[in-house]
């Protein structure tokens, strides 16, 4: 245990763990976010809490982790290198442990121009990959990347994502074992919708052994409908939908894209290699609970969770 | 022309590592801060500027990323590509372009020489580098070492 991270308990323990993500909300409330959280953390883990995904901004993922930390839920604290330097992202990973937070997901991030600012500064000083390994030198140096002392080292356990559902296909495999070279202890990747692309990943990252190295959690989220399906596809960097999953939702009308999503589920918990799913039901958390129970998961909550 | 260079990844590693012999001989003569940094400057914005669309970051990584320049991904990604690849392969940034690890590791496929160098962690960029001479800090290789947390 390097961490003290709740998270990394369960996945060390074997169990199948369940993280889910929360949206930051627009408002300076404390109580907007209890809110979210109470709607999905009895069925998960531990929660994400992104940082100004799709460049749009929201409260920040270091305000809403410490938050969460505070009351005794378990978060998740995505960091993307598009709004910050090096120097601003050292020093929030230590304001985030000292807060509390345990769980930290290092994200390159979307471009600017994908948000309502394009005309913003985009900074991408660090990259994922020396993100992670800027804050593993951190945990297990104990120093700044100028090689400056820390008095005391963060707690965290560290994660990365991986799409493994966009070109280049064959190098996906090589970049997964780059960020585990980097420092990587777990993985989310993106939204999972054609599984034997996945599996054929799989087998390679198997080949490798990185399975070994990585506790790897599958992206699994909910449709609305097929309009919203190919809405996605489209317009949403990095997201592959396949032509007879839109048939499927097409077809089989409401309710199907969560059958689809517990299907998902079932079949990627077969994968020798996956040790958990994270699930992004983006304005629909409410399904989260309903997602997690007809999928048969089951969850080991925080001790001190409220 | 250049699109035929490019395209022949090879010859441009050959091209890299005759270059990179070639000058140290003259390592004493090749000093930052002199007119012979301006000299190769120049030179090498109007070489590497043609050919690979150069942005003169001064720490050249060529050979470590299929002799695409990874300094021309909008998010200056030298560690890979991120996950919002088109799934045509264009750049989730400037979808006109195509996304230029895409290119990278094709081409990077067709390197003997240098060709898994692709597969490393590269350290973050120094930005202090910037419009100063690549060839110049080759010879000098204290000029490009990571920062001191990263070595140790």
């Amino acid at each position: 245990m390097r961490s003290g991270s709740h998270l990394e308990r369960v996945l060390r323990s074997g169990k199948f763990a369940v993280t889910a993500e929360l949206n930051p909300p627009d408002s300076a409330d404390p109580e907007a976010v209890y809110e979210r959280a109470q709607t999905i953390a009895a069925s998960c883990d531990a929660m994400n809490a992104t940082d100004a995904s799709g460049a749009h901004v929201h409260m920040s993922s270091v305000g809403v982790c410490a938050l969460l930390s505070r009351a005794g839920f378990e978060a998740v604290m995505q960091v993307s290198c598009r709004d910050r330097n090096r120097i601003a992202i050292q020093g929030d990973l230590l304001g985030a442990s000292a807060m509390g937070v345990r769980n930290v997901l290092c994200l390159t991030g979307d471009g600017v121009q994908a948000g309502d600012q394009p005309e913003a500064k985009p900074v991408f000083d660090l990259d994922s990959m020396t993100l992670l390994r800027t804050a593993c030198i951190l945990r297990d140096k104990s120093m700044f990347l100028s090689g400056r002392k820390l008095d005391a080292p963060p707690k965290l356990f560290l994660g990365a994502a991986a799409n493994p559902f966009v070109p280049p296909l064959d190098f996906r495999p090589y970049r997964l074992q780059k960020k585990v070279e980097a420092g990587a202890d777990f993985i989310q990747t993106q939204y999972c919708y054609d599984v034997p692309r996945f599996r054929k990943y799989m087998e390679k990252v198997r080949e490798l052994g990185i399975h070994e190295k990585v506790f790897i959690l599958v992206g699994v989220g909910p449709v609305k409908t097929a309009k919203s399906a190919e809405w996605m596809r489209t317009n949403v960097p990095g997201v592959w939908i396949p032509d007879d999953v839109i048939e499927r939702l097409k077809k089989g009308g409401k309710g199907e894209g969560k059958r689809l999503c517990v299907d998902i589920i079932q079949q990627v918990r077969e994968i020798k290699g996956v040790a958990g799913v994270h699930i992004m039901a983006y304005k629909q958390e409410e399904l989260v609970p309903e997602i997690v129970a007809e999928a048969g998961l089951h969850v080991t909550l925080p001790s001190n969770m409220p | 022309m250049f699109r035929f260079l490019q395209n022949s990844p090879h010859l441009l590693e050959l091209f890299y590592s005759a270059t990179g012999k070639a000058l140290i001989p003259f390592r004493r003569v090749l000093k930052k801060g002199g007119t012979a940094e301006r000299v190769f400057v120049d030179i090498e914005k109007w070489t590497k500027g043609a050919m690979f669309d150069c942005r003169m970051c001064g720490q050249c990584v060529l050979h470590s990323t299929g002799m695409t320049c990874p300094m021309t991904c909008p998010k200056e990604m030298r560690n890979g590509p991120c996950g919002g690849v088109r799934a045509d392969g264009r750049c989730e940034v400037l979808p006109d372009k195509p996304c230029v690890w895409t290119q990278a590791w094709i081409r990077s496929r067709e390197m003997p020489n240098y060709g898994n160098d692709i597969l490393h962690v590269l350290a973050p960029v120094n930005r202090r580098l910037k419009d100063t001479s690549a060839w110049i800090n080759h010879l000098h290789p204290e000029n490009l070492n990571p920062p001191a947390g990263w070595q140790q």
